[in-house]
C-alpha cells in the first residue's frame, strides 16, 4: 500500500489524484456506512426480542446492503478495472473503508442497537435529500431510490425510541444509556473531510455545514418526546471516514469477508 | 411503446410480442402476479440483432432481481428471441402505482392486501401518521390494524384483522 499523501485523508486511504478518484472515494465513503451498518443489523437475524423486531431489523438491513450494492457497482464502473461490487466489499482492508465509526459499534443490547440507527437514520434521511439534488446524476438516482426506503427506517427507530425511553424504567435507562454512550460519535457524520470538500465544489457532493443544525435539531426533537436527556455535544470522536477505525470493524470484516477470503470467486 | 418489426433472422418480431410473452414471467417471491402486474419492466427495445427488456427493482435490496432477469432471458430465449439483454434502471424509481388493476385484484385473491394508493411513507411529516387501514383479504373486514411496518419481504407490512383474527400482509405503498 502506498503512502503518498500527507493529510489524515489520503494516509490510509487511495489518494485521490484526480476527478475521477475523488468520486470514488466519495462514492465509497457513502456505501461504506450502508454496507457496515447492514452487516451489524443482520447479526440481530433469529435473534430479536421479537418476531416483528427480527423482520424489521433484517429488512433494514437488506435495504442498506442493497444501496451500498448500488453504489459499488457504480464505484466499480468509474474505476473501470473490472471489478465488481463483491469485490469491493469483500476483499478491501479496514483501513481502506471509510464508514463512520458510529455504524461499527458493535449491537450490544437492543437499545444500543435502535439509539445507532436512529441517530444514523436522521443523518441519512437528511444526506440524502440533499443528494437527490447532486449534479452526478447516478449519484442522485440512487438517492431517489434510497431515500423511500429510509423513509421507514427513521419511523421505526423514531418510534422506538420514544418507546423505550417513555416506557418502563428499565427501557428508559437502558436508552439513555445507550444514548449517552453513542453520542461520541454522532459528530463525525456532519464533518466534511477532504472528499466531502471537493465534492461540495463540484456540485456533486452534499453540503454537511448545511444539514448539520438540522440534524441536531431532529435528534434533540426526537429525545425530549422520549424525556430523554440530550448529551453535551462536543468533542466528537472521529476517523472512520478517513480510513481510521475502531477495532470492531476488524472483527466485523473477518466474519463478512472469510468466505470470499478462504474460497476466492466462491458462488452458490 | 414502439410496435416497429424487430427482426431475427427471417424471423420478425414486434415488440407488442416481446410484451406478451413476458405476461408468462411471473414475480418469484408473489407468484401470481407477473412481472408486468409488478410494473417492473420499464421499456422493450431493439439491440442490435437482439431485444433489450428495461427493468427497474421494487426495492435496493430486492433479492429477486437475478431470477427475474434469468426467467425473462429464458422466456424469450424458449420463444427463438436471442440475444436478450436485460439491463437494470433505478430512475424514476419503483412505485406501487404501477402496479397494474389486474395485479391488484390477484394480489387480494393471494390473500395480500393490495397498496391503498397515496399512503406512501414519501414524508418524514408523516412520522407518526395513522397507518393506512387495508380491507383484510380473508373477510374483508375494515377492521384491521398494523402489526409491523416490516413483512415477509421488503414491499409487504404485517396486519392483523380485528374481526376474523388472521395476521394477513399489506403490499404497502411505495
Ligand atoms: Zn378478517
Amino acid at each position: 500500500m502506498q503512502h503518498s499523501g500527507k493529510s489524515p485523508d489520503t494516509c490510509y486511504l487511495i489518494p485521490a489524484t484526480n476527478m475521477n478518484q475523488s468520486l470514488i472515494n466519495y462514492t465509497l465513503q457513502i456505501a461504506d456506512n450502508n454496507l457496515i451498518l447492514g452487516q451489524r443489523l443482520s447479526e440481530w437475524c433469529g435473534h430479536a426480542p421479537e418476531l416483528e423486531i427480527d423482520i424489521a431489523l433484517t429488512n433494514i438491513a437488506l435495504d442498506l446492503i442493497g444501496q451500498s450494492r448500488n453504489l459499488y457497482q457504480y464505484a466499480a464502473e468509474l474505476e473501470g478495472k473490472g471489478r465488481s461490487e463483491d469485490d469491493i466489499a469483500y476483499l478491501r482492508d479496514s483501513s481502506r473503508y471509510r464508514n463512520v465509526l458510529l455504524v461499527e459499534q458493535p449491537n450490544e443490547d437492543f437499545a444500543y442497537t435502535i439509539a445507532r440507527q436512529f441517530f444514523f437514520d436522521v443523518y441519512n434521511h437528511l444526506f440524502y435529500q440533499e443528494l437527490t439534488k447532486s449534479k452526478d446524476e447516478r449519484l442522485a438516482e440512487i438517492a431517489e431510490k434510497s431515500l423511500k426506503e429510509i423513509n421507514y427506517h427513521i419511523r421505526f427507530s423514531s418510534e422506538w425510541m420514544i418507546r423505550l425511553g417513555d416506557g418502563t424504567k428499565l427501557s428508559h435507562e437502558k436508552i439513555q444509556t445507550a444514548v449517552d454512550d453513542l453520542w461520541d460519535f454522532i459528530g463525525e457524520m456532519t464533518l466534511l473531510n477532504d472528499t466531502d470538500r471537493e465534492m461540495l465544489s463540484n456540485g456533486i457532493g452534499v453540503d454537511l455545514n448545511k444539514i448539520r443544525p438540522l440534524y441536531f435539531q431532529k435528534v434533540k426533537e426526537i429525545l425530549a418526546e422520549a424525556t430523554l436527556n440530550i448529551p453535551v455535544e462536543e468533542p466528537f470522536q472521529k476517523g472512520g471516514k478517513n480510513g481510521i477505525h475502531s477495532e470492531f470493524l476488524g472483527h466485523l470484516l473477518a466474519e463478512m469477508q472469510w468466505m470470499q477470503r478462504a474460497y476466492p470467486g466462491a458462488e452458490w | 411503446m414502439d410496435a416497429a418489426g424487430l427482426s431475427w433472422g427471417r424471423m420478425v418480431v414486434t415488440t407488442d410480442k416481446i410484451w406478451q410473452l413476458l405476461e408468462s414471467v411471473s414475480d418469484p417471491e408473489i407468484p401470481v402476479l407477473t412481472v408486468l402486474d409488478m410494473g417492473i419492466v420499464r421499456e422493450v427495445k431493439s439491440f442490435g440483432d437482439g431485444v433489450e427488456v428495461v427493468i427497474t427493482p421494487t426495492y435496493s435490496g430486492c433479492p429477486a432481481m437475478k431470477s427475474i432477469e434469468f426467467s425473462i432471458i429464458a422466456e424469450l430465449e424458449a420463444n427463438g428471441i436471442h440475444p436478450v439483454k436485460v439491463t437494470t434502471v433505478l430512475s424514476p424509481s419503483w412505485t406501487t402505482d404501477w402496479m397494474s388493476e389486474e395485479g391488484r385484484k390477484k394480489l387480494k385473491v393471494y390473500g395480500i392486501a393490495p397498496p391503498i394508493p397515496g399512503t406512501n411513507a414519501k414524508r418524514i411529516e408523516a412520522l407518526f401518521s395513522e397507518a393506512p387501514q387495508p380491507e383484510c383479504p380473508h373477510c374483508g373486514a375494515k377492521n384491521t390494524k398494523l402489526v409491523s411496518q416490516f413483512g415477509s419481504t421488503a414491499c409487504k407490512a404485517l396486519y392483523q384483522c380485528q374481526d376474523c383474527k388472521e395476521p394477513f400482509d399489506y403490499f404497502k405503498c411505495h
